[in-house]
């Protein structure tokens, strides 16, 4: 089943089209990878997804439910982490994490938060207000809000984006292991070329609002001659190789 | 019955959000009761200066404006309540995770009135106790009526506040401004301090169409007399029913148009 299905999406604002009718669809426990330049259409994809933005024509489902008619079905069952979108500053990470539980209609909240705390190594950040947090506590903290309701399709929006390298690296390795033992869909929108090749089983190109190429990350080594998925986003940032066959 | 339960658990969430703000700051909680205080000192001491000087036509007078001046506040402090919880979500940048949990639009206005209500109560006591001990002035005298009134001026604060958070949405974080003064701006209107035939004949329709004016005349007319003037509660009411179907119309207009724009995202920057 496709946990994920976006046919013909587009979106416009007056005379920008941001996204020019894109179709993809993501079966279950499936990580795919929205990889992309600045202003591809990566950030205003995953907001219609999410029922944020409403296309100015297509279809989203998300399990199985039409996002313009039953949105609130289906947004009880997914969750969403960005940089980009804080969480209270003068709240401690346990507030927060509490707000969420509520508002997801989470059971036994504090048993939740433990086993979040338990599972991100949150412990000494339970007390500590938000607004006080490194980026790297902070990027846990918000893991752990996206995963409060054990969603079962995660949209990460640059989920290790200002992150160092360790904590990076922290982060995809729990996003692997959550994958694997929830059977969690993840659409993951990422400018890290290795963060994708390693999580991703499906990688979706996006150019000036549309998908340029797709493929598991081997696939689109073999089609662009490449040896990482680095030299295949400047290939096709610069038109280079087969996607200006395709273009 | 689960989904009243849950939907319950989703209003509680946001207004344990912001309780939990209000438990962390003593000068949030200061703030709350600070203007309404320094209302009832100025008013309370203009007014009992005028009692002394006047008499007895003084007193009845005094006694119209310490009671303008209490239930004026429950009006403002609604208002600005309400508003105020919808701009803290921008300001923290949480409105992307909010508008993506199962929140519906509906439930959140019922927290942030939650929120308004218990803002209202924590503002609006200290205030009241003051007017007693300082003045004498009971504002419980009135009765049940007070029930009604505060209730209307409740209202009213609600759809105008859903009008301010209607053009927010509009035209993001610089309309918040009117967070502060949308109803201050309609205090000359309201027969807070006189009644509404002293207003010029043009701007008196104005005053008639807010149900505030109707509230204010039927509280002087309680205090004069000690009957309850049913005609202005009824327009009250009536009125407030009007307005909060078109203030919650003019939400949803503005709150779908705001996710066709994409400023559920954007709109603190």
């Amino acid at each position: 089943m496709d946990v994920i299905a976006a046919d013909s999406l587009t979106k416009r604002y007056g005379a920008t089209l941001a996204v020019d009718g894109i179709s993809f669809s993501v079966p279950q426990g499936e990580t795919v990878g929205l990889l992309g330049g600045n202003g591809a259409g990566k950030t205003t994809t995953i907001a219609m997804l999410l029922g944020l933005l409403i296309p100015t024509s297509g279809s989203v489902h998300m399990l199985g439910h039409d996002m313009a008619k039953d949105r609130f079905a289906a947004l009880a069952r997914m969750n969403f982490s960005s940089p980009y979108v804080s969480l209270p500053h003068r709240l401690t990470v346990e507030q927060n994490l509490r707000v969420y539980c509520h508002l997801y209609n989470v059971p036994h909240a504090t048993r939740r938060i433990g086993e979040l705390a338990d599972e991100l190594d949150l412990h000494g950040l339970l007390k500590r207000m938000a607004g006080e947090l490194s980026a790297g506590q902070k990027t846990r903290v918000a893991l752990a809000k996206s995963l409060i309701n054990k969603p079962d399709v995660l949209l990460l929006d640059e989920p290790t984006a200002s992150l160092d390298p360790d904590t990076g690296d922290l982060v995809r390795t729990w996003l692997e292991r959550y994958r694997a033992a929830s059977g969690c869909t993840i659409l993951l929108a990422s400018h890290n070329m290795p963060e994708v090749e390693r999580l991703c089983s499906t990688v979706l190109m996006m150019k000036q609002g549309r998908i340029v190429d797709r493929g598991t990350p081997a696939d689109l080594l073999a089609r662009y001659g490449r040896e990482n998925l680095e030299e295949v986003f400047l290939d096709i940032a610069r038109n280079r190789g087969a996607v200006a066959e395709a273009l | 019955m689960l989904g009243i339960y849950a939907s319950a658990r989703r209003i509680w969430g946001l207004m344990y959000r912001h309780i939990s703000l209000y438990r962390a700051s003593w000068p949030r909680l200061l703030e709350l009761a600070y203007w309404p205080t320094l209302q009832v000192c100025i008013w309370g001491f203009t007014a009992s200066f005028f009692a002394a000087r006047l008499g007895s036509p003084g007193m009845v007078a005094a006694g119209g404006l310490l009671g303008g001046v209490l239930l004026w506040e429950v009006a403002l402090r609604t208002q600005m309540g309400l508003a105020m919880g919808f701009l803290e979500e921008i300001w923290s940048r949480n409105l992307g995770h909010v508008f993506v949990s199962p929140l519906r639009p509906l439930e959140l206005v019922a927290a942030l009135v939650g929120m308004s209500a218990l803002r209202l109560l924590v503002g609006l006591i200290p205030a009241v106790l003051l007017a007693w001990a300082l003045y004498a002035f009971n504002i419980f005298s009135l009765g049940l009526v007070l029930i009604p009134f505060v209730l209307n001026l409740m209202a009213m604060g609600w759809w105008v506040s859903l009008g301010v958070i209607s053009l927010i949405l509009r035209h993001g974080a610089g309309a918040e401004a009117l967070a502060w003064s949308v109803l201050f701006g309609l205090t000359p209107f309201s027969a807070v301090f006189y009644p509404v035939s002293v207003l010029p004949a043009s701007v008196r329709p104005i005053a008639l169409a807010l149900p505030s004016s109707h509230v204010f005349e039927g509280m002087r007319a309680a205090m004069a007399t000690g009957a309850v003037a049913w005609d202005h509660l009824a327009w009250a009411t009536g009125l407030n029913i009007v307005w909060l179907l078109a203030g919650g119309v003019l939400f949803a207009q503005q709150f779908r148009a705001a996710r066709h724009r994409g400023a559920l995202l954007s709109i603190g920057e």
